[in-house]
């Protein structure tokens, strides 16, 4: 009944001060679930182009970038004649760039590809993919950036390619990309008979262990992965997440200071209310439970601001063209909870201090002049 | 330890302090000075004396607010120091009443009135009841749901009375409780104080610059420089 008043009361005493402090909180709780949604659905993106019709992923064994693996053309031909493989397609990734666009995703890919059969075809002919070795299919983003439709010719790094195909696929990466015939893109980054990966689809999922046995057992070099051991392994991910955890904790510390700074603040001008509390035989528990408690609503708030506006943040980059593709708006239920705990965590760590100080109060000398 | 009344033997000595001494910044200013009292259980005494002269330090020593520089306390015969458990002590034994209603602002009367018994852990339904007694009792009852800062004077100071006999204390210390008030409005608080004291059974304990309300008191000690001047009367 009352102590939660007293809890409220008094941070509705003081409403600008607990404002900028929920508000604190809202911003740093925003700013994490932006950047780590943001993140998240880049990784799946990414994960995405290489689950393309695939379950397995096979690459060089110990390279922190696919960007720097190189999968021998020996290998990828004989994966695919294995009895238990249905398709393996080599896929060349490198990065380009055009006059207005420092970088640009290239993917080198065979016409069997599936993002090459899957996709929708906007413009152009699937048929002729691969037929001449200038030939090109944009996304359907780097044809509105290249400004580029079917049968122009525009120029990509130090090249000029023919435009054949117009793509649409579900994928912000893969729209923003450029596709080549694998040769193309071989002679292109001087990578000949090599790719980046090769992606496997198996004739039975229940052979996957077996696959990556043989893989291993003959091709020592390669190292192959299913799709959802490859998005937890893979550094480049795992130092993207922990970046996007590290700027959101950050968020965070500043907001908890603010939440200290307000608590501290509170107390300080609350000395004489917590020595008549302690006189009316409240314990050190109940004090330190009103001061945390303050800290718990401001995070709590905070929390509930923040989640609702990153939500609409979230929705507002998704609808922005540039961005198409590339924002997931598909809030993790996970990534709510740790964000709502670290704003709990961080809110009761900035209590601590005006906590043991408030428990330290003397009422009598509190009290003394009146 | 109990102490028993040596007169006719049916009275406990509720409050009592032998050799007492209390002094501030570091010795330099000493405020009680080898002091000795003893209260029976149900009497209403009062301490007069000049400021300074160490009326407020001995009630804040038998609320166990402070500590002793030498010598002991006791209350309801159990010593109180360090080790004696005084929440207990705050919640259950005594009640206190200060110069100042004490009162937090921003709560309603009510909540105001509730806090001894949330610091108690009373039941919501008890403490409630008790709340509406108390405040039926001092005619606060229509006030009940007001903030303190649209109350009296006088209804702080009684919304304060009331606060210390929320969780039915036997023993009440009230250090100047009327010092703020005029002199109608003080006469009505003090009015009031005595007859909660009597019907409650409590001890009071009353430190106070005002004779005319001392005298109304069944004892009046007189105080100086820390020590017991005289018992003015004893009835």
């Amino acid at each position: 009944m009352i102590f939660p008043r007293l809890i409220v009361t008094n941070l509705l005493r003081h409403r600008i001060r607990s404002f900028i402090s929920v508000a604190g909180i809202a911003f740093s709780v925003a700013a994490m679930l932006t950047v780590v949604t943001i993140l998240q659905g880049a990784i799946g993106m990414f994960s995405g182009i290489l689950a393309s019709d695939s379950e397995i992923i096979v690459f060089e064994r110990n390279v922190s970038d696919l960007f720097f693996s190189s999968v021998p053309a020996t290998a990828a031909n004989e994966i695919s004649g294995w009895p238990m493989v249905l398709h393996a397609d080599p896929v060349l990734f490198g990065i380009v760039s055009s006059a207005d666009h420092p970088i640009i995703t290239c993917f080198g890919v065979t016409e069997s590809d599936a993002r090459i059969r899957k996709a929708t075809w906007l413009a152009g002919d699937r048929t002729r993919f691969a037929q001449h070795s200038d030939d090109v299919v944009l996304g359907e983003r780097a044809a509105e950036f290249l400004s580029a439709k079917v049968d122009d010719h525009v120029p990509i790094g130090h090249g000029v390619f023919h435009v054949i195909g117009i793509l649409k696929t579900a994928n912000g990466f893969e729209d923003g990309g450029v596709f080549m015939p694998l040769n193309s893109a071989q002679a292109f980054f001087h990578k000949e008979d090599t790719s980046s990966v090769i992606t496997v689809k198996l004739r039975n999922k229940d052979d996957a262990a077996l696959f990556k046995a043989t893989v291993k057992a003959k091709f020592p070099s390669l190292i192959p992965l299913e799709d959802a051991e490859f998005t937890h392994s893979y550094s480049q991910f795992k130092i993207l997440k922990a970046t996007a955890w590290a700027v959101g904790g950050c968020g965070l510390l500043l907001g908890g200071l603010g939440v200290a700074n307000t608590m501290i603040m509170s107390v300080f001008t609350r000395i004489r209310e917590i020595a008549i509390l302690r006189v009316n035989g409240f314990s050190n528990l109940q004090i330190a439970t009103m001061i945390f408690g303050e800290s718990v609503v401001v995070s709590l708030v905070g929390a509930a601001l923040g989640l609702a506006t990153g939500g609409c943040l979230l929705f507002i980059l998704k609808l922005v063209p540039a961005l198409h593709g590339y924002v997931d708006v598909a809030i993790q239920p996970l990534v709510v909870l740790i964000v709502i705990l670290l704003a709990l965590v961080t809110g009761i760590a900035g209590a601590l201090y005006p906590a043991a100080y408030a428990v330290r109060v003397r009422a009598v000398e509190a009290l003394r002049f009146e | 330890m109990k102490f028993v009344d040596q007169g006719d033997g049916t009275r406990r000595i509720v409050l009592r302090a032998a050799d007492l001494w209390k002094s501030y910044d570091d010795g330099s200013v000493t405020v009680l000075n080898g002091l000795d009292i003893g209260v029976f259980e149900g009497r209403t005494v009062a301490l007069c004396g000049p400021s300074g002269c160490g009326k407020s330090t001995l009630l804040h020593l038998f609320a166990g607010l402070d500590h002793p520089d030498r010598g002991k306390v006791w209350v309801n015969g159990v010593e109180v120091n360090r080790h004696r458990n005084l929440l207990q002590l705050l919640r259950h034994e005594i009640g206190f009443v200060f110069q100042l209603h004490n009162l937090i602002p921003d709560l309603t009367l009510a909540e105001n009135l509730l806090i001894p018994a949330i610091a108690a852990g009373t039941d919501r339904r008890v403490a409630r009841e008790r709340l509406r007694e108390l405040a039926e009792r001092t005619g606060l009852s229509h006030r009940l749901d007001h903030r303190i800062q649209k109350l009296s004077g006088g209804e702080r100071q009684r919304t304060a009375l009331c606060r210390a006999l929320m969780n039915r204390p036997k023993i009440l210390l009230a250090d100047e409780p009327t010092v703020s008030l005029d002199d109608k409005t003080s006469k009505m608080v003090f009015d009031l104080l005595l007859d909660l004291v009597a019907t409650e059974g409590a001890t009071l304990l009353m430190a106070t610059h005002d004779r005319s309300l001392a005298e109304r008191c069944d004892r009046l000690v007189e105080m100086h420089d820390g020590r017991i001047l005289e018992h003015a009367y004893d009835r």
